[in-house]
């Protein structure tokens, strides 16, 4: 955080979905402890205030129990975090202990409850299991509803909020954010969450610009403090000086122009200027993500991840459960199709239920296909879920992290079991389906050939080729300025993937976060590729970028930039040779 | 502990349930610590996984039958498809 003489703050967090807004601050008040005060309640005024107390639960989890009831199908996923909820309000060791407190200690409630969450939090914060860990953020989330009621004020629904105001919050519950309503809000911030919170898949899907992470927003802002909120670059910046505000101002306006610009043209097909045609797909993970993907244009899903059940459930889910996820999400594409990609848990994200072995280096771990085929009756659940749904609609099979042939091999083998198990049940199924692998190791690369006559397509997944091709994590920050698409080592494992595709006859998608980018289209586009899957707010952009290439001129351009040898020189052609095309970038950084 | 996954939030909610409709007090003991089976976070912190051994403690003959009954939903592995292996 930095302090500039005029009492501008700039709060750095990290992007949680892209875009610019300026406006009043709404603090959404959680844990109000700063407020609340201690003091003593005389012997015979105890049962009142224990009363008291209790009135403050009741009201909570009724509300609460409200909110449950209130909550979209489409959110279905969250119900069980709620449910839990709802007993936790009841729990002797938050609910009793309170009253105890009250009585021993003669303080008012308030106080006696805020002692014993304090203590609570305290015990789940020191167990060393990442998932008993995690559920402190249910005890807080249950002793602030209630520490709202006791402290008469409001409770804030976000609901509720009828002025165009950014949200502050500490957090957002999934309950509060499938509450929220695009045309009442401008924007959020959040001290939690990061990159892949459940927050900022809905803020990406509802285009609202957020910045999450943030650590202490909350504490230094006010309500009505003017705040810009830059969710591009993960910055808040609070009473901005007047020389801030007018040149966010002018990026904003810009920002809608151009926005505006590229709606106009959305409905119209991914063709090149020289009749060219691509195919733009959706990366989604979540079901209630078809909505913003329909909005952008997608003609399908290119690439739906399924880790998101799993996490959330806190347990596997059945094959009745997926199958139910699944066919939904088939039904509402129809008749587009969706790529279902298999769990690819990988080590950060890794199920606090399935085992708690520490990796010392979980990207070369167990992670993906290779978790799969190590706990095959997982697996199985999963396909079997999969070949069910295809009966209702189109789908097409993803293995990710394939290395090897003898793992595809193992894996066809697996099919063959669950495909065998579904007819012995008798199920309904549809087990013809194109089965395609994720291009996403250095080794699948140069094997893509052999790869590619065992299977009906690729999809190449950018984010884990660059970082196991340039040996970069690209969440450490200090070598994160070495993460390079444009990397002509990246362009050349791309080119060799695209010539085995092209050779053997097979389709070939990009779906990793390189396809999104208009500034790398032209290469990819040179080079061949046609089909690519992304976030679907970068549909539209892409979509742009297409329009305005010339494809015969860009097959050019790419023999030019593969004879480049460092990453500066293949940017800066790029951006010489399509400068008047590319979206408006930042130039002062 | 039969449950693949250990305790989780949601059988911890079940088993408190079960336990607060017990006249006396339920506890859960892995030998080393204790909790109290009404409530679900003290059940959490008993940190338990697959392979522990619980005892599941009662203070009132009469409430035999709940203590039965949490015994039959660990033994059912919380009811849930523990086929992962």
């Amino acid at each position: 955080m930095s302090n500039t003489p005029s009492g501008e703050i700039i709060i750095p967090g990290i992007s949680g979905s892209p875009g610019i807004c300026i406006g009043k601050a709404y603090l959404v008040e959680r844990e109000g402890v700063n407020l609340i005060k201690r003091y003593p309640v005389s012997e015979e005024l105890v049962p009142k205030e224990i009363d008291r107390f209790k009135n403050a639960v009741v009201k909570a989890k009724n509300d609460h129990a409200k909110s449950i009831e209130a909550l979209d199908g489409d959110f279905s996923d969250n119900l069980s975090i709620l449910e839990t909820h709802l007993v936790l309000f009841k729990d002797k060791m938050l609910y009793g202990k309170t009253i105890e407190t009250i009585s021993e200690d003669r303080v008012n409630a308030e106080w006696a409850l805020r002692k014993v969450s304090g203590q609570v939090r305290k015990t789940f914060e020191q167990i060393d299991d990442p998932y008993l860990h995690a559920r402190v953020n249910d005890i807080i989330q249950v002793s602030d509803k209630i520490m709202s009621y006791l402290v008469g004020a409001e409770d804030i629904r976000i609901a509720d909020i009828n002025k165009r105001v950014i949200i502050v919050a500490h957090d957002l519950s999934p309950a509060d954010t499938s509450q929220i309503q695009l045309e009442r809000i401008k924007g959020f911030i959040t001290d939690r969450g990061g990159k892949d919170s459940h927050t900022s898949i809905v803020a990406k899907s509802l285009k609202i610009p957020s910045v999450l992470g943030s650590g202490t927003a909350t504490e230094n802002i006010k309500n009505d403090d003017i705040l810009i909120v830059d969710g591009s670059a993960g910055i808040i910046i609070v009473n901005p000086d007047e020389d801030t505000l007018f040149k966010y101002e002018e990026k904003l306006s810009r920002f809608v122009a151009y926005r505006a610009d590229i709606e106009r043209e959305s409905h119209l097909p991914a063709i090149t200027k020289d009749g060219v045609s691509a195919t733009l797909l959706a990366n989604i993970e979540l079901v209630e993500e078809v909505v913003s993907a329909k909005d952008n244009r997608a003609e399908g899903i290119g690439l739906f991840r399924t880790e998101f059940l799993y996490l959330d459930l806190n347990r596997f889910p059945t094959e009745d459960e997926l199958l139910h996820r699944y066919k939904e999400l088939v039904e509402l594409m129809h008749p587009s199709s969706v790529t279902i990609r298999t769990l690819d848990i990988n080590g950060d994200k890794f199920n606090p239920y399935i085992d708690p072995v520490e990796e010392a280096n979980p990207a070369l771990g167990l992670r993906a296909v290779r978790f799969c085929l190590e706990n095959e009756g997982i697996f199985i659940t999963q396909l079997k879920a999969i070949f069910r749904a295809a009966a209702f609609g189109e789908i097409k099979l993803l293995i990710p992290m394939i290395s090897c042939l003898d793992e595809l091999f193992t894996v066809k083998g697996i099919i063959e079991k669950a495909v065998q198990e579904l007819e012995d049940e008798d199920r309904v199924f549809n087990r013809d389906i194109p089965l395609g692998i994720m291009i996403e190791v250095p080794s699948a690369v140069l094997i893509a050939g052999e790869l590619a006559a065992h299977v009906d397509f690729f999809s190449i997944g950018t984010n884990d080729l660059i970082q196991y091709s340039l040996a970069i994590d690209r969440g450490n920050s200090r070598v994160a300025h070495l993460y390079q698409a444009l990397n002509p080592a990246v362009l050349k494992m791309i080119q060799m993937t695209l010539d085995a595709a092209r050779q053997n006859n097979i389709d070939l998608f990009m779906c990793g976060e390189m396809a999104g980018d208009p500034m790398n289209i032209p290469v990819l586009l040179g080079l061949g590729l046609t089909k690519y899957s992304m976030n679907a707010g970068a549909i539209p952009v892409v979509k742009k970028m297409i329009r305005s290439i010339d494809a015969q001129k860009a097959k050019k351009d790419a023999q030019i930039v593969m004879s480049l040898g460092t990453t500066r020189e293949v940017m800066d052609f790029i951006y010489s040779e399509y400068k008047d095309i590319l979206p408006y970038k930042d130039q002062e950084d | 502990m039969v449950n693949a996954l250990g305790m989780h939030a949601r059988p911890a909610a079940q088993i408190a349930e079960m336990a607060m409709a017990a006249k006396g007090n339920i506890l859960l003991s892995d030998g080393s610590s204790t909790a109290d089976a009404s409530s679900i976070i003290d059940i959490l912190s008993l940190c338990a996984v697959k392979g522990t051994q619980i005892f599941i403690v009662s203070d009132e003959p009469e409430d035999g039958s709940v203590a039965d009954e949490i015994k039959d939903f660990f033994d059912q592995g919380f009811g849930e498809n523990n086929s992962n292996e």
